[in-house]
């Protein structure tokens, strides 16, 4: 096949971020009128790849062809007059505006007065050829998550775009809605418009993808016709054969549970059932990992067991006593330690120094003062310990804690969380974002923490990590626990399929039921 | 009779005394709506009052006044625009700013100005056939041609932003600077222009205080009103119409004031100087509570710098 069959050609592009390499030497090839599926796990490379194809970001080395044509692009509008637009997660609308306000907006005619009848005719239209109905007079604010999404897609194809990115279009959607958005990726596709469809979800990229590519690590390491390949294939390329099952370790010592679930439920941000009656425990002494794709239900979880979310129905055991929709305070005091996910946001206070963050969990006893008074030499003198202890690098304690790199900041919030009074820690993706060093310094923490006898849940969508750290997995999916394996006797295909939404007993079969 | 003389009366001055507040709300109406607050509005309508007074005197030239009062307003709507546009500063710090050394400029400038006559000043210009309507002749058709100007600026504005592409341009920029950028809108550009636009038209309502109004340059002549207008805008809810009937009904109570110390009436004179300023903001206070939620809403982007990811 030539080169000017492909719509879209990335031949061996690399693109480096401080510590990391996104890409590293990706070739990518998309025929003209194809559905070309995009999968890989998050962190895989997917979003880099296509925002060097948007021009959002430019690659270090390597080319960009264009129907054949080696083109340099600088900016979104820069991809959309070569024919490449993207519909991002995050939808770019304006909310106050109409859907035809939306779709004239930033294009240069007419110039000045502006006739919205013939644009809304013109988007009428758009809609009817595509199937992608809605009404061009309503208000963004009025609309549902999927017709905000159609305005998205009708928005590019008003731009002429020829090749058609949809960052995880199903993410946001209903069933009914995605069967619908399918339809019309048919339609487009029919007429010649060419579609990359990025997902993590199998069973949708089998079903409407002709092709597919599978991104491990920034590389592309699988690319087949989709009728040629199984999910079984695609499940174990995403997870990837290089991963070794654990280094055996002498078991360690268990106690009693220290947390318990039981049938969890809870609602996400959108008002989305995300948990739908999860059950797991952690016992003393050991680390407990939930593997699973982003989005499955981990940080309801975590909030949930930290009194941050609002449980619908189950409960939260700690120490044999229910804390169930508790203070997070009195949670705390039960002896609960939270890493959470995003450290700068809701770890620490960015603005505020060191000292400050530091003693944010202890300020109120006695330790760091008589009653509501700081004793400021002993705070000082307890963030000087905590420091040194884990080796923050900080240029001094009155540094605002935004100003750390990840690593050191994260090292704060460690010092913090797992010095005080407790036997229970819920970390969340912990090593996020992390260099190599930091990470490292991330796991001993852990590590030592499960030989002191506490009892940790560690949420990571990093299966090396949870691999080399835990004493059992389970796999989370839709917001449930899936399967479960202990350290001993872990198959990383298996735990690859379970995260896949894939009964490991049988291809095809929907997600199963099992408890822990 | 008499008692309807006095209300077309008050009605006449209430349009003439509310102008130089539509000007100025009109500007920072059109600076919030692209995203960028300036609440250094009675700094530049002070500049516009002396530079316009200034150059009359100067020149003998009211429109070489007027087109004094512009350059300054502009100018210093252009320092703040620099501040909170490229170098990000906090906007309320920077409009603060603005007022501060707007005040104290002018009233150095103003110095030698203080008693002296304008050579000429903007007087009534009586539209022929329609100030002889009655009632709506005599209020709306017998002021000067600045009046006539804020009659056709109100309208202007309205079908900038909701007829023309700039407009459409404008309100993304304001709303959502991110979505603006990502369809090729220059938002730095259109968030400048406003900027000096709105600047230039605070200049213009200061002007129309110290050239028609007053006509005379009295240190810190605005007396409030530059922060009138900003509050103005919040009220009628980034509407160009409403701001128009908020500042005439500020105009209506200060010309009521004037009217009732004429009469004699014992009511003290500061209590008469603050009734404009508190009735303006009840009478918005429950119109804006009062109003539907989604359309009260402040432009999504307004005070927030924007910043390429």
């Amino acid at each position: 096949m030539g080169t000017a069959d492909y719509a879209v050609e990335i031949r061996n592009v690399t693109k480096r971020f401080p510590g990391v390499i996104a890409s590293n030497g990706v070739n990518f090839a998309v025929r003209r009128g194809e559905i070309h599926a995009l999968l890989g796990e998050n962190g895989a490379g997917k979003s880099t790849l296509m925002n060097m194809l948007t021009g959002l970001i430019r690659p270090d080395s390597g080319d960009i062809l264009i129907d054949g044509k080696k083109v340099a692009l600088r900016s979104p509008a820069d991809a959309i007059s070569l024919g490449i637009g993207m519909v991002h997660q995050h939808f770019r609308l304006v909310e106050t505006f109409t859907v035809a306000e939306n779709i004239t907006l930033g294009m240069p005619t007419p110039r000045f007065r502006l006739d919205m009848d013939p644009i809304e005719q013109e988007v009428q239209e758009f809609s009817a050829k595509f199937g992608l109905e809605v009404n061009p007079k309503a208000r963004i604010w009025q609309l549902s998550v999927g017709e905000q999404q159609r305005v998205e897609i009708i928005k590019m194809l008003y731009r002429g775009v020829n090749v058609l990115i949809l960052d995880e279009p199903t993410a946001v959607l209903t069933p009914m809605e995605v069967k619908e958005l399918f339809q019309v990726m048919r339609r487009m596709a029919a007429s010649g418009k060419t579609l990359i469809f990025i997902s993590h979800k199998l069973d949708e990229v089998m079903e409407i993808s002709d092709r597919v590519t599978v991104l491990r690590a920034g590389k592309d390491v699988f690319t087949a016709e989709t009728a040629s390949t199984t999910k079984r294939e695609l499940a174990s390329k995403m997870v990837g054969r290089e991963l070794k099952p654990p280094p055996p370790r002498p078991r360690g010592t268990f106690g009693a549970p220290v947390l318990e679930l039981e049938g969890l439920q809870a609602l996400g941000d959108r008002g989305e059932v995300a948990l739908k009656g999860l059950s797991l425990s952690v016992l003393a002494g050991e680390i407990h990992g939930i593997a699973g794709v982003a989005g499955n239900g981990q940080r309801e979880l975590a909030e949930c067991i930290t009194g941050l979310r609002k449980t619908l129905a189950g409960r939260v055991v700690i120490n044999g006593k229910d804390y169930t929709n508790r203070h997070p305070r009195a949670i705390i005091e039960a002896g609960v330690s939270h890493i959470p996910e995003d450290r700068l946001g809701m770890g620490l206070a960015a603005n505020l120094p060191l000292t400050e963050n530091a003693i944010m969990k202890n300020y109120r006893e006695d330790e760091m003062g008589p009653g509501a008074v700081i004793d400021r030499k002993r705070a000082t003198q307890w963030t000087r310990d905590l420091v040194s202890r884990f080796q923050v690098k900080a240029p001094t304690l009155r540094t605002p804690v935004r100003l750390l790199s990840g690593g050191n900041s994260q090292k704060l919030l460690l010092a913090r969380e797992t010095t005080h009074d407790h036997n229970v820690v819920v970390a969340v993706h912990p090593t996020r974002g992390l260099d190599v060093g930091a990470t490292e310094a991330v796991h001993q923490v852990l590590l030592a923490q499960r030989s002191a006898g506490i009892g940790i849940l560690l949420i990571s969508e990093d299966l090396e990590e949870l691999l080399s750290l835990c004493d059992r997995i389970s796999v989370i999916f839709e917001g449930r626990i899936v399967g479960s394996v202990e350290r001993e006797n872990v198959d990383i295909d298996e735990i690859g399929m379970m995260m896949a939404g894939i009964d490991p007993a049988g291809e095809g079969a929907g997600p199963v039921e099992a408890g822990v | 009779m008499g008692e309807s003389n006095m209300l077309v009366s008050i009605l006449a001055a209430a349009v003439s005394s509310g102008t130089p507040i539509l000007f100025a709300a009109l500007g920072e109406l059109i600076t919030e709506t692209a995203g960028v607050m300036n609440i250094g509005v009675e700094g530049m309508m002070l500049v516009g009052a002396v530079a316009g007074f200034l150059a009359s005197v100067r020149t003998g030239n009211l429109l070489l006044g007027v087109l004094a009062a512009l350059l300054a307003g502009g100018l210093l709507a252009l320092l703040h625009a620099f501040m909170c546009i490229a170098l990000k500063v906090n906007q309320i710090v920077s409009g603060l700013a603005l007022t501060l050394f707007g005040t104290g400029i002018s009233g150095y400038l103003g110095k030698s100005m203080i008693g002296v006559p304008l050579p000429n000043h903007f007087r009534s210009v009586p539209l022929p056939a329609l100030s002889r309507l009655p009632v709506l002749g005599p209020v709306l058709f017998n002021h000067d041609v600045l009046v006539y100007l804020s009659f056709v600026l109100v309208p202007a504005v309205w079908y900038l932003f909701y007829r023309t592409r700039p407009g459409l341009h404008l309100r993304a920029v304001g709303e959502s600077p991110e979505t603006a950028d990502a369809l090729g809108v220059n938002v730095f550009r259109t968030r400048y222009v406003s900027v000096v636009v709105g600047g230039m038209l605070a200049g213009l309502g200061g002007a129309y205080l110290s050239l028609a109004y007053a006509p005379s340059w009295i240190e810190n002549m605005t007396a409030g009103r530059g922060w009138i207008a900003v509050a103005l805008v919040i009220f009628a809810v980034w509407n160009p119409l409403r701001a128009l009937a908020g500042a005439y009904l500020f105009g209506g109570v200060e010309a009521m004031g004037f009217r009732i110390q004429a009469l004699g009436l014992r009511v003290p004179s500061f209590f008469l100087k603050m009734m404009p300023y508190i009735f303006t903001i009840v009478v918005l206070t429950v119109i804006t509570a009062s109003s539907s939620k989604q359309s009260s809403r402040a432009p999504q982007g307004l005070g927030r710098p924007y910043e390429r990811e």
